[in-house]
């Protein structure tokens, strides 16, 4: 019974501003970070639409219910879940693209100066040679 | 017209056999170039190798596995205009006396890609059972995917002419390229033949797959295979 008490007591418009200011901090957070080049335009994307849609349903709190309702979720905190995860894994799915992107490209760098490396030290052998040969004359 | 052979020779940590392989490739191919790709090794193998004076040496700032290294060799070969490429491990796994067995049918214009097989003739080294297995399952999915038997899809030792060359340059798997590559080349419609060779077991230095990375080996080369198979163009 003194446990229902608490409950009562507890201001549930509380967590609405508590979660509307995180939105609003994690946005500006991103955006801070884009600003100082700390991430590209282009991967920030996906982190932007999460903290969107994290302040969306801050402010509406009625459309996690709508939603939930609607996905067939009887327990409506689990639909706030799989939004986070279906971000996460987004985001995820983004790493590994660009991952293999760097990998392809760092190979083609090691490669490309592996053979000018090469030519270097070729050309560099032809002039040393054709400088001993004109001393000798 | 003499046609231009480069042998490509990818090493890994292989101090104890580079020398021995590139003095006996160099006395039997006095005529062919012979090139080392040096994979990031972190022992005396690029030392030993430049030293020798009879070799070409491309040195990998990095280890990028074997795909990289030989991929770098078929770029060299680009490059430099060669004909012909030959990859010829540097663990001294492959008999250099063999090489003009892989080099004809591309001289005779009957092939585009030559392997080297442990498995026509079957005799010297035939790997262990384990490794027989899964060479067995390539088998099978390759012949499926290509329409063409390749007894020894994870050959090492192979030849190329000059349009495999030039495609092999921009298209080659990095890691365990092997099977992969005879897939892409089918593909392509590259004529491939195979010849029966010796193997020996290796004479030093560590292979490639182990232990639990054969697990990691089968899945990952098997994924790729498919993947190549269903990827257009």
């Amino acid at each position: 019974m003194e446990n229902h008490s608490i409950l009562t007591n507890v201001n549930i418009n509380l967590i609405q501003y508590y979660s509307i200011a995180f939105s609003i901090f994690f946005l500006l957070f991103i955006i801070e970070l884009v600003r100082r080049k700390k991430i590209r335009e282009e991967y920030s994307i996906i982190w932007i639409i999460i903290g969107f849609v994290f302040l969306f349903f801050s402010i509406f709190r009625n459309a996690l219910n709508i939603l939930a309702s609607n996905l067939g979720i009887a327990y409506v905190p689990m639909a706030l879940l799989l939004i986070l995860i279906v971000g996460v894994f987004l985001i995820l799915v983004q790493f590994s693209t660009v991952i293999s992107k760097l990998t392809e490209q760092n190979k083609k760098i090691i490669q490309d100066n592996a053979l000018l490396q090469f030519e270097i030290d070729e050309l560099k052998k032809e002039f040393d040679k054709s400088k001993t040969t004109k001393v000798n004359k | 017209m003499n046609k231009k052979i480069l042998v490509i020779i990818p090493a890994y940590n292989e101090e104890s056999n580079i020398l021995k392989v590139i003095t006996q490739l160099k006395e039997h191919l006095p005529d062919a170039n012979l090139l080392v790709v040096n994979d990031g090794s972190t022992d005396n193998t690029l030392k030993i190798a430049k030293d020798s004076n009879l070799a070409y040496i491309i040195n990998l700032k990095q280890n990028l596995g074997i795909g990289g290294a030989v991929q770098t060799g078929f770029k060299f070969a680009l490059k430099y205009n060669y004909d012909i490429a030959l990859q010829f491990d540097g663990d001294g796994q492959h008999n250099y006396m063999e090489i003009s067995k892989l080099t004809s049918p591309i001289l005779g214009n009957k092939a585009d890609v030559v392997i080297g097989s442990r498995f026509l003739d079957k005799n010297g080294f035939q790997s262990t059972f384990t490794r027989r297995i899964g060479i067995k399952i390539f088998e099978i999915i390759n012949s499926i995917i290509i329409r063409q038997k390749i007894s020894d899809n994870t050959s090492g030792f192979r030849a190329y002419n000059r349009s495999a060359i030039e495609f092999l340059a921009s298209n080659y798997p990095q890691d365990y390229p092997e099977p992969e590559a005879i897939i892409l080349l089918g593909k392509r419609k590259f004529k491939i033949v195979e010849v029966a060779v010796n193997m020996h077991e290796r004479s030093g230095g560590q292979s490639s797959i182990a232990g639990l990375q054969s697990a990691y080996y089968m899945i990952k080369v098997i994924l790729s295979i498919l993947i190549t198979s269903i990827r257009r163009g």
